[in-house]
């Protein structure tokens, strides 16, 4: 356990209420709210607060957390209704409370402010996301690996947008289709696939597109658009769909012109 | 491998409809809606109006516009009522919409076909 | 190489509200931007109607003029236009993040997109407008 800030009050500037989501399978038959007043301290994120709920106040307190430092993208909740990084939203900025702090949005709720997140594990590999290569340029003789692949800074640049996503789900949370329609794929994963497809090493767009092509794919998508704006990494997950609309029309409008072997 | 889809293509014209009302319905819809049955400009005379809407390419324009404008009108009226009113009858919804646009595109070819 | 799953624990599922999109106001903007498709539509019934019109005779292209003046139209097409111009501005706005423009490798900044549709918007309403008003 790291050092907690809430073991030394220090400069005190007043307190601020937490109405924090509770949620007790064995016993609950729906989430409540329960409130707690945690100091107020400019350095403070809500993660912080909840920190000093479980160290100080109430040890029952479930919620998932790592790195406190926007990396690890566990601390994902709703915080006044907004999808946030708790390690990343200062208590004061929310002054003078209260501040309500829910489980992230349209995913079931496992206990207190941890959701169930198996639905997004089961999605994310199905775009794919890694290196997929139709040739073994860098097998030796023997079948190991040898050597790598080299990229330009251009060719890099082309992508680098979209590897900064951390899995968070703060995108999922936001996104209304997805909580409507749990079938679709999502923002994250679509994001994921058009990572991939413009890494320059990358020779897998084809059967990334076959899964994303599908219903369930990237046509559930309206742009609402708020999955981007939520992105703690600017990863722009609504553009990265929008532009797989294309290149699946594109596609499709191939295969409207072209007889099948000619592609 | 693919086989061709009906999505893209809806999408696609869905676009095409959106691009279209964002670039040429705002003028028509200053002159007609406003400009000329209010007077602020004196409306055109019949004869060139006539001329106008007549000529083949007008028409030939028209006739694409009108039908992807419905397209995209019923492509986004059938998602609405999806999310904005979670109507769980889906394929309902999307006969109904398609329909409409169906019934409207037949409509308008119609109608050009006499001003022709 | 799967995992295995947790102990099964009774979740909790969430509702979704039917209101969700009042909620807020970037959900309540993307509905009133998707109903836009309804005014769009209206307006092509309009034109249809006028196309109509002057295809019939001199007289009924006056009666269209007559009928579109009438208060009631003219309400309906005030609030047509104002759906309209969302649909424009939104379209507008959005279209950098649906198309990935390059020019000479570089990826062009979204503001240049956004006003080159308005420079075209332009274009077109004027030579459209100098078409029929000649």
């Amino acid at each position: 356990m790291p050092s907690n800030p809430g073991s030394n009050p220090g400069s005190n500037s007043g307190s601020i209420r937490l109405q924090v989501t509770r949620y007790r399978p064995e016993s609950d038959s729906e989430p409540r709210f329960q409130e707690y007043d945690v100091p107020l301290r400019k350095e403070w994120t809500v993660l912080d607060g909840l920190n000093h709920v479980k160290n100080e106040v109430d040890t029952t307190l479930s919620f998932r957390w790592s790195c406190r430092m926007g990396i690890c993208g566990s601390c994902g909740m709703n915080v006044n209704g907004d999808p946030k990084l708790t390690c990343a939203a200062f208590l004061d900025d929310y002054a003078p409370g209260p501040i309500r702090v829910e489980p992230l949005a349209n995913f079931p709720v496992v206990r207190d402010l941890v959701v169930d997140i198996n639905d997004f594990m089961e999605k994310l590999p199905r775009v794919k996301p890694w290196i997929i290569r139709d040739d073994d340029a860098l097998l030796d003789g023997d079948g190991e690996i040898d050597g790598e692949y080299l990229q330009t800074p251009e060719e890099l640049d082309a992508y680098k947008q979209f590897s900064m996503c951390i899995n968070c789900m703060l995108c999922y949370a936001a996104c209304p289709v997805y909580g409507l329609d749990p079938e679709f794929m999502g923002p994250a994963a679509i994001a994921l696939a058009e990572r991939y497809d413009l890494d320059s090493r990358d020779h897998g767009a084809r059967e990334r597109l076959d899964v994303l092509i599908e219903h369930e794919g990237v046509w559930g998508c309206t742009f609402v658009g708020e999955c981007t704006r939520v992105c703690p990494n600017h990863v722009d997950p609504a553009g990265a769909i929008q532009r797989y609309k294309v290149k699946a029309a594109k596609e499709n409008v191939m295969a409207f012109l072209l007889p099948r072997g000619a592609r | 491998m693919s086989r061709p889809r009906v999505e893209p293509l809806v999408w696609l014209m869905f676009s095409g409809g959106g691009v279209m009302a964002a670039v040429f319905l705002p003028v028509l819809v200053f002159m007609f809606a406003f400009a000329f049955p209010l007077e602020w400009i004196s409306p055109p005379d019949h004869d060139h109006l006539s001329a106008v809407v007549g000529h083949p390419l007008t028409l030939l324009f028209l006739l694409g516009m009108f039908v992807v404008l419905l397209v995209h009108s019923a492509h986004r009226f059938r998602y609405t009522l999806y999310d904005g009113l979670q109507i769980k009858a889906k394929r309902t919804v999307a006969v109904l919409c398609y329909g409409t646009a169906a019934v409207g595109a037949i409509t308008t070819v119609v109608v050009l076909l006499s001003a022709a | 190489m799967s995992t295995p799953r947790a102990t099964e624990v009774r979740v909790y599922n969430r509702p979704m509200s039917t209101w969700w999109w009042t909620r807020r106001r970037t959900y309540f903007v993307f509905v009133m931007r998707e109903l836009s498709s309804i005014f769009v539509a209206w307006f092509v019934g309009f034109l249809l109607a006028f196309v109509y019109s002057v295809g019939r005779s001199e007289a009924a292209y006056q009666d269209f003029l007559d009928w579109a003046a009438t208060p009631w139209v003219v309400v309906i097409n005030v609030i047509a236009a104002a759906f309209l111009a969302l649909h424009v501005v939104t379209w507008f706005s959005l279209t950098p993040q649906a198309m990935d423009v390059r020019i000479g490798g570089q990826k062009a900044p979204a503001a240049a997109i956004i006003a080159s549709q308005y420079v075209g918007l332009a274009v077109v309403s004027a030579f459209v407008l100098w078409l029929v008003t000649r």
